[in-house]
Formats: C-alpha cells, sequence, structure tokens
C-alpha cells in the first residue's frame, strides 16, 4: 500500500513532518515496513486542507495530533 | 522604483520582457523584429551614436533572449557590434605627471621600465613593464593609471581577450560561465544566453498543470532579491506565472549537506560541488585536484532529482542568481532532472511580460528547508552545515578545518596550495562569485543588505536543523 504524504510549503508549515515522523513510528511498531510504501510529494493542489495524504487515489486531511486515529481507522482496514 | 543596479541591466531587462511578452502571446516568431522599434523609441539617440546602431544591437540581444548562437556550446556571448573596444594596455602614465625631481617611480621599478622625457615626464616601456602596479603606488600624483577593459578585469580566469578587431572574445576552453563580464560590461556587450522562451513554452504547454506539473525550485538568495515585494508575494507570483508550486533548492542543500559531510570523513579531503564555475574553474585549471570534488550533485540537481523521483510527470525549472548553472543543467548527469534554468532578472522579466503586480498579490509560502539548507546562498554557510551535518550524524571526531573562498582568485590560492600539499585545510568550499550566490552575475540587485537578508531568511525556517528538514524524505 503506498501512502503520500504532501510535503510542499503549505502543508509542510502545517506540519507534514509531524505527520510523516508518526507515521514512520506506527509503521515501525506494527511492524508494516514491507506492507507500506511511505512517500513524500511537493504539494497536491488541495493547500487550504493540508496536511494532505493520500492512500491510493483517496484524499485525506490530516494534522500531526490526527494522525494515529488516521493510521488506526483508516490505514489499518486497509491492510 | 529602480529595480537593478544599472542601466545596462534594465535594457537587458526590457528586451526580456518583450519577448516573453510575444512569446505568451504566441507570436514570437511574426513578431520578434518589431521588438527593437518597441524598445527604442523616437529617433534620438540614448545609448549609441544613432538609433539605428541601437536598434541593431537590440535586435542581437532578442537573438540571445530567444536562445542565442546554437553551434556556440558557450552560455556566455560577445555582442560583436556592442563592444565599444576599449583601449587596454595596463599602466600607462597620464597628463597628471608634473614631471617632478623625486621621481619615486623610478626608483621603485625593479624592471628598470620607466624613462622620462626633455620634459622630464615619465613614460613606461612596454617591453620592460610586467604590470606589477609599484609605480602607480608611489606616485604622488596619482598620475600613473592601469587601462584595463571592465571585462578582462572581471574575468579572473583570463579567458576574455581581444580578437582582431580590437572587439572582445571570449575563450570557451577557459570560460567558467560564471557571467562577471556580463555584469561588468558598463555597455552590455556581453550577455548570457536565455532560456526565457523555452520556460514560456513549458508554462503554455502544461496547460495550467494538467498535461505536467512544473515546479519551479527556487535558489535561497531569492530572499534579498525583490525589495519591493514579500518573499511570499513572490511566491505567489511564481505561481500566477503558471507554476504548479514552489520549491526550496535549500532543501537539495539540507541533503547535500549530510551527504558530503558523511563523504568528507570518509575521504578526508573534498572541494565542494555546489557552484558549478568552481567545478569547472577545477576541471580546467587543476585536471589533478579533480578527483577531490564531491561526488554529490549540487543541491538544485539534487531536489531537482527527488522531485521527479517522487512525482511522476514533473518537469522542474530553476530559478536563481546564476549564469553557470545555465551550463550546468545540459551536463548529461544533470539533464534527467533540470527542465530549464532562468535568472532573477529573467523571472523579473517573465512577472511583468504577464503585467504581474506582486506588490499587490497576497502572500504564498515557502518552506522546506533548514537554516543551514538556506544559509548556502552566501560565502561560508556551505561550510556552517558541513559542520553541523557532521554534528547531527556523530562525526564530530572529524577535524574538520574547512576553507570558504569566494571570488575565483581565493578560490586558486586555495587550489594551488592544495595541489602542491600545502594547505592546511581539509575541506575547500568554493563558490566563483564574490560574496558566494548572492553576488551572482543573474541578480536583480548586488547590495550590501543582502548577506544580511538571507540570513534572516535562513533564522525564519521552521526547521532549526538539517535532520529534521530532510526527515521527511526518506
Ligand atoms: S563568464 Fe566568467 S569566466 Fe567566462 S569570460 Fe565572463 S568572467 Fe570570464
Ligand atoms: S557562486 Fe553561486 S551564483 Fe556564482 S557561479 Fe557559483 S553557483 Fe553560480
Ligand atoms: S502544499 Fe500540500 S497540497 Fe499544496
Amino acid at each position: 500500500m503506498k501512502i503520500t504524504v504532501c510535503i510542499g510549503s503549505s502543508c509542510h508549515l502545517k506540519g507534514s513532518r509531524e505527520v510523516v515522523e508518526e507515521l514512520q513510528q506506527l509503521i515501525a511498531e506494527n511492524d508494516l515496513k514491507d506492507k507500506i510504501d511511505l512517500c513524500g510529494t511537493f504539494c497536491m493542489g488541495n493547500c487550504v486542507n493540508g496536511v494532505n495524504v493520500t492512500i491510493g487515489e483517496e484524499i485525506f486531511s490530516l494534522k500531526p495530533e490526527t494522525t494515529k486515529n488516521f493510521f488506526d481507522t483508516q490505514v489499518l482496514k486497509r491492510i | 522604483m529602480r529595480k537593478f543596479d544599472t542601466k545596462v541591466q534594465d535594457l537587458k531587462y526590457k528586451v526580456l520582457r518583450e519577448v516573453a511578452r510575444h512569446a505568451f502571446e504566441d507570436r514570437l516568431a511574426e513578431s520578434f523584429i518589431d521588438i527593437p522599434d518597441e524598445i527604442v523609441v523616437g529617433n534620438k539617440p540614448t545609448m549609441r551614436c544613432c538609433v539605428y546602431k541601437e536598434k541593431a544591437i537590440v535586435a542581437e540581444r532578442i537573438k540571445l533572449a530567444m536562445g542565442g548562437d546554437k553551434n556556440n556550446p558557450n552560455v556566455i556571448e560577445v555582442i560583436d557590434i556592442a563592444c565599444e573596444e576599449c583601449p587596454m594596455g595596463g599602466y600607462a602614465v597620464s597628463d597628471a605627471c608634473r614631471g617632478c625631481i623625486a621621481h619615486r617611480c623610478e626608483e621603485v621599478c625593479k624592471r628598470g621600465a620607466i624613462y622620462f622625457d626633455h620634459t622630464q615626464k615619465a613614460h613606461i616601456d612596454k617591453d620592460k613593464c610586467v604590470e606589477c602596479g609599484q609605480c602607480a603606488k608611489v606616485c604622488p600624483y596619482t598620475a600613473i593609471v592601469n587601462i584595463k577593459r571592465p571585462c578582462e578585469n572581471a574575468c579572473k580566469v583570463k579567458a576574455i581577450s581581444m580578437n582582431e578587431n580590437w572587439a572582445v572574445s571570449i575563450q570557451n576552453e577557459k570560460c567558467t560561465a560564471c557571467g562577471a563580464c556580463v555584469y561588468q560590461c558598463p555597455f552590455g556587450a556581453i550577455m548570457d544566453k536565455s532560456f526565457i522562451v523555452d520556460v514560456v513554452e513549458l508554462i503554455r504547454k502544461s496547460n495550467h498543470n494538467h498535461n505536467y506539473k512544473l515546479y519551479a525550485v527556487v535558489a535561497p538568495s531569492v530572499s534579498s532579491q525583490f525589495s519591493n515585494a514579500q518573499l511570499g508575494q513572490v511566491i505567489r507570483g511564481i505561481k500566477e506565472l503558471g507554476f504548479f508550486h514552489v520549491v526550496e533548492a535549500a532543501l537539495g542543500a539540507d541533503m547535500v549537506a549530510m551527504t558530503e559531510a558523511k563523504e568528507l570523513s570518509e575521504k578526508g579531503f573534498l572541494t565542494s560541488s555546489c557552484c558549478p564555475a568552481f567545478v569547472d574553474y577545477i576541471r580546467k585549471e587543476f585536471p589533478d585536484m579533480a578527483k577531490h570534488i564531491s561526488e554529490n550533485l549540487s543541491p538544485m540537481a539534487t531536489i531537482a532529482k527527488y522531485i521527479k523521483e517522487t512525482t511522476p510527470n514533473a518537469k522542474v525549472v530553476f530559478i536563481g542568481p546564476c549564469t553557470a548553472k545555465k551550463m550546468e543543467f545540459q551536463r548529461e548527469e544533470v539533464r534527467p532532472f533540470i527542465d530549464s534554468v532562468i535568472t532573477f532578472e529573467e523571472l523579473q522579466a517573465l512577472f511583468d511580460s504577464r503585467d504581474i503586480d506582486l506588490s499587490v498579490l497576497e502572500e504564498d509560502v515557502l518552506d522546506n528547508a533548514s537554516y543551514y539548507g538556506r544559509i548556502f546562498a552566501r560565502s561560508g554557510g556551505l561550510s556552517d552545515a558541513v559542520r553541523e551535518a557532521l554534528k547531527e550524524q556523530g562525526l564530530e571526531d572529524f577535524d574538520f578545518n574547512p576553507i570558504s573562498c569566494d571570488g575565483i582568485e581565493a578560490c586558486r590560492l586555495a587550489l594551488r596550495k592544495a595541489s602542491r600539499g600545502n594547505l592546511p585545510n581539509n575541506f575547500i568550499e568554493g563558490m566563483a562569485c564574490v560574496g558566494g550566490c548572492i553576488g551572482g552575475a543573474g541578480c536583480v540587485t548586488h547590495e550590501e543588505r543582502n548577506k544580511s537578508e538571507v540570513d534572516k531568511y535562513g533564522q525564519e525556517a521552521l526547521e532549526k536543523t538539517i535532520q529534521d528538514a530532510i526527515s521527511v524524505l526518506k
């Protein structure tokens, strides 16, 4: 599964780094390194809703605080 | 409001702006011949002997603005008819010589090149003179002057000479495309080729970023360039032009700092590879030292590579202060990542060709890199970043001893010592431009405050360490 986090300027200022770091940690904790491919991209053209994250074609709007919830409810069920 | 340092830059800018305007309107091919009449108006000459010459020179500038001579691999070109064939000849005694009794000039000249005529006025025997300049220093009337062409004086790699017609000529085998001569020629007879038309095409053909996403990678020196607008407005302006997103080259610099620190700790001695003019200079003048050039791509190429690897269907234009980057992006190892290069001068021309008034735009944001990546723009910044990167990677034990060289003369000195094995330092930070990239030839302004602007911009970075800035990239 491919999760892409927007690391464009606008999302970066809203906390992409925290989101990425949190996801990295959650992936490691859940032993999902082989299953999840985490990557970055510069801007998804949806800056106002940042931090933008996509799983495949689906787009999600995250904050550092909501990352764990996103992982539990959206990522895990797709594994 | 004054935008440029000199009128020469302003003239060049006008040509670039009109060429871009015609290109955006998709009528360049039919109507570029009208541009001289749009720029040189009326029949009173303001720059040259007559308006016909002025127009003829503008026509030459248009050619360069449209990409220049395809048969000349160099991006720095001479406009023959614009060269005023300035006098040259080195040290000479001027009319200010009073024919004094002391004759300090004669005393100080070790070569015996000074002689006197029957009125006791001094002359220099050019067969004996070695151009050391001692006589000029001691003359109490400062009557001895050094007559040099500004272009020749600007070119510290000695790539400039004159041709049989006394006009300037550039030896491509020596030229590093630093652009110093472009900025220094008071007649604008040397110009960097422009890829502005290619960039307009990239914008148009992207069809509002539907066909591909067009990214702008901007050099950190941007922070000092547009004094009449906030940086955020400049970023908005770039997007108004039709770019999808703007990314800091400084993030590439953060990435480079990390790998360069590691490489240095392994190899023990390194020269930087960020400045293409410096790298080219080493390859041309100190080939034995070439093996010590860091294997890193430049920050520009590094970040562009990352963009292309992570975003399918991306195209990248680099916007910076640098004419040498116009050579670098054509190199085999960089070409896949960078689609075109323009300077800040050319960016200004693009804005105005679309009548984009930066000062009324809403501010956008630019943030990815750390403080360290951003200060690459000025001399000393790269060394600071490598020191930090050594620390962040637990390599403090490495005895880091850098030398920061800005300007080719300083680079030459360090390289010469290193090639003879008597340079005490183990890292040469080389920048061809005095002051670093903030002194680049493609800058809109070259002012004292530019350095502090860059430092300020560095301090504004959200990420304080290099590790933080690049942690998202893995
Ligand atoms: S671009 Fe630089 S190296 Fe080339 S001729 Fe001009 S001053 Fe010399
Ligand atoms: S110092 Fe900077 S602007 Fe000047 S030639 Fe080198 S990279 Fe280009
Ligand atoms: S910066 Fe994330 S969508 Fe634009």
